[in-house]
């Protein structure tokens, strides 16, 4: 029986949030194809949550992966893509999948399926598919070799319930050799705050907003909300925000619940960057303004007199 | 200070995209070419840092056919040095593809340093300046943010979800360069008349079939026609009721 391998990202020695929605469409897989599902994480990390995601299996890899190299954890899984019949990779297209996957990719031999927002099973073969264009188009593709590596946009797959059973856990020493690019230091921000692609929420603040300090009242909107403040591409090139809050072709592609844009007129390439949040609503002065299309609720008005009296509303 | 800038043409990031009748592809005629918006910062760090060196050279590398020729010119125009047009027939864009033919090439040059943008913006993929780095065994960091140049060591950040990865690696190193490393520059019209003196070098090169079979393209789903709520501060207790009860997300 082949297996697919889910690769799992982990901070401090604990699963990362995000190792759920790898278990949840590696499931989604093997139950449609009868194959085998077997986690992998780099070091000495905690498994317990595996069993309740239905994951019979997970082998440990042991060697030097105190800091993250790139270069060292390719070698590592490629070398157990040879061992175990893997047929199938899956990791987050996270800031983590994203530098991994082409490097292993590279060393298996084959182009990853990148960004992935659903996968299904067709007669066997897996059917991907992943938007191009910045959310603009979407193309549908399948693997054409032997082993598909795959990785999945953060929020697009939802982990189910599924029976708990008991996780087979085995340790495997792996040399990996000197590793070429490896962090030095994890800087981690102050007041680290969600990353906009996890977030539930987000409260957007485009050109309207006209001054970062006046972010303030996004910034309270958003922690009533439990959610994360964003920025459109003229927030950000006029400085009042940093690249890292940026949505839309540029910046980040996001799917929150719900998205609140706040003084965004809705240009094509932000639209592209969170038109598939599941609820939006625009507050807009102008009625004409292309947020209101995309926008479930929309409100024409003034952001300062609209976001102070849904602060104080909720 | 010698720097290779693997860069690719992509349309406008503007650009409507209109699907072809067979939904096999996108109607390309239309299509207005930039450099890759990532590709901006690549070039801009490798003129930098042979601006500060003062001395060095910076090469483009782009893989497609010779209506590149155009887009390269723009990256002369910036001050790049000269360019590679590695031609391809039948190119098909993937990604192992284009690092396979970009490594090999970069095998037959002098580097200290090689840049990519973080992505493309038309295929989203994110994936051959990490493979190239991986196949030329070489010291790689995705999506960095700042550089900085020592004793033949660089220093790189770049950001993750909640925080930043610090890297210190030899050179030569490949990076790919996410928003924010650097403000790229506006041609000149003096640079604009000196790139048409530069060369643009031809070789060619062959596709090997993608791993990856594209099935079919389609629009994202269209999203239901909204409703304005209301005007100013007095729709927002109806805006809080329909967050509650419709859409039941408070």
């Amino acid at each position: 029986m082949s297996s697919i391998l889910l690769y799992m990202e982990a901070q401090d020695g604990q699963l990362k949030g995000n190792a759920a929605e790898v278990a949840a469409a590696g499931q989604k897989l093997a139950t449609a194809q009868q194959k085998e599902l077997v986690a992998v994480v780099c070091g000495d990390v905690a498994t317990d949550e595996l069993g309740g995601w239905g994951v019979p299996r997970v082998v440990k890899l042991s060697g030097k992966f105190d800091q993250y190299s790139g270069d060292a954890r390719a070698t590592a899984l490629a070398k157990l893509i040879g061992e175990l019949q893997v047929d199938t990779v899956l990791m987050m297209a996270s800031s983590q999948g994203r530098d991994l996957s082409p490097r292993l990719g590279a060393l298996t031999g084959v182009t990853v399926i990148a960004d992935v927002i659903d996968l299904e099973d067709q007669d066997g073969t897996t059917v991907a598919m992943r938007t191009v264009f910045a959310n603009k188009a979407q193309l549908r593709v399948k693997p054409a070799a032997d082993l598909a590596i795959i990785t999945l946009r953060p929020k697009a797959f939802t982990p189910t319930a599924v029976e708990a059973i008991t996780t087979e856990v085995e340790t495997q020493e792996v040399d990996t050799g000197e590793a070429l690019s490896v962090v030095k230091e994890l800087l981690v921000a102050a007041g680290a705050r969600m990353d906009l692609t996890e977030a539930d929420v987000i409260v957007s603040g485009g050109r309207g907003i006209g001054d970062s300090e006046k972010y303030d009242i996004l910034e309270q909107l958003a922690e009533k909300l439990g959610g994360v403040v964003g920025a459109s591409r003229a927030a950000v090139d006029a400085g009042w925000r940093p690249h890292s809050d940026q949505v839309g072709q540029t910046g980040k592609t996001v799917a929150p619940t719900l998205y609140i844009a706040c003084g965004i007129s809705g240009a094509i390439q932000h639209l592209a960057g969170m038109s598939s949040s599941r609820f939006i609503v625009a507050i807009n002065k102008d009625p004409e303004a292309p947020i209101f299309k995309v926008a479930d609720y929309g409100i024409v008005g003034d952001l300062f007199e609209v976001v102070p009296a849904l602060n104080s509303a909720i | 200070m010698k720097a290779i800038v693997c860069m690719k043409q992509v349309p406008d990031t503007e650009s409507k995209i209109v699907l072809n009748s067979e939904k096999s592809g996108v109607v390309r005629d239309d299509f207005s070419y930039i450099i890759g918006p990532y590709d901006e910062y690549a070039i801009e760090e490798a003129l930098k840092l042979k601006e500060a060196a003062g001395e060095g050279e910076v090469v483009l590398i782009s893989v497609g056919d010779a209506s590149i020729k155009s887009t390269l010119q723009k990256g002369m125009a910036m001050g790049a040095d000269s360019s590679v047009l590695i031609e391809v027939e039948n190119y098909n864009g993937d990604a192992l593809t284009t690092a396979r033919l970009l490594a090999e090439q970069i095998k037959t040059m002098e580097y200290d340093i090689i840049f990519f943008g973080k992505q493309s913006t038309d295929d989203d993929n994110a994936q051959v300046g990490p493979m190239v780095g991986q196949l030329l065994g070489l010291p790689t960091v995705s999506a960095i943010a700042s550089l900085q140049l020592e004793n033949g060591k660089a220093t790189v950040e770049r950001e993750i979800e909640g925080g930043r990865e610090q890297y210190e690696v030899n050179l030569p190193a490949v990076f790919t360069a996410e928003k924010g490393l650097n403000e790229p520059r506006y041609p000149s019209l003096k640079g604009i008349m000196q790139a048409k003196r530069k060369t643009v070098e031809n070789v060619t090169g062959s596709a090997t079939a993608s791993t990856v079979e594209q099935l079919g393209w389609s629009y994202p789903p269209a999203r239901a026609e909204g409703k304005i709520v209301g005007e100013g501060a007095e729709a927002v207790p109806e805006l809080v009721r329909l967050l509650k009860e419709e859409a039941k997300v408070l």
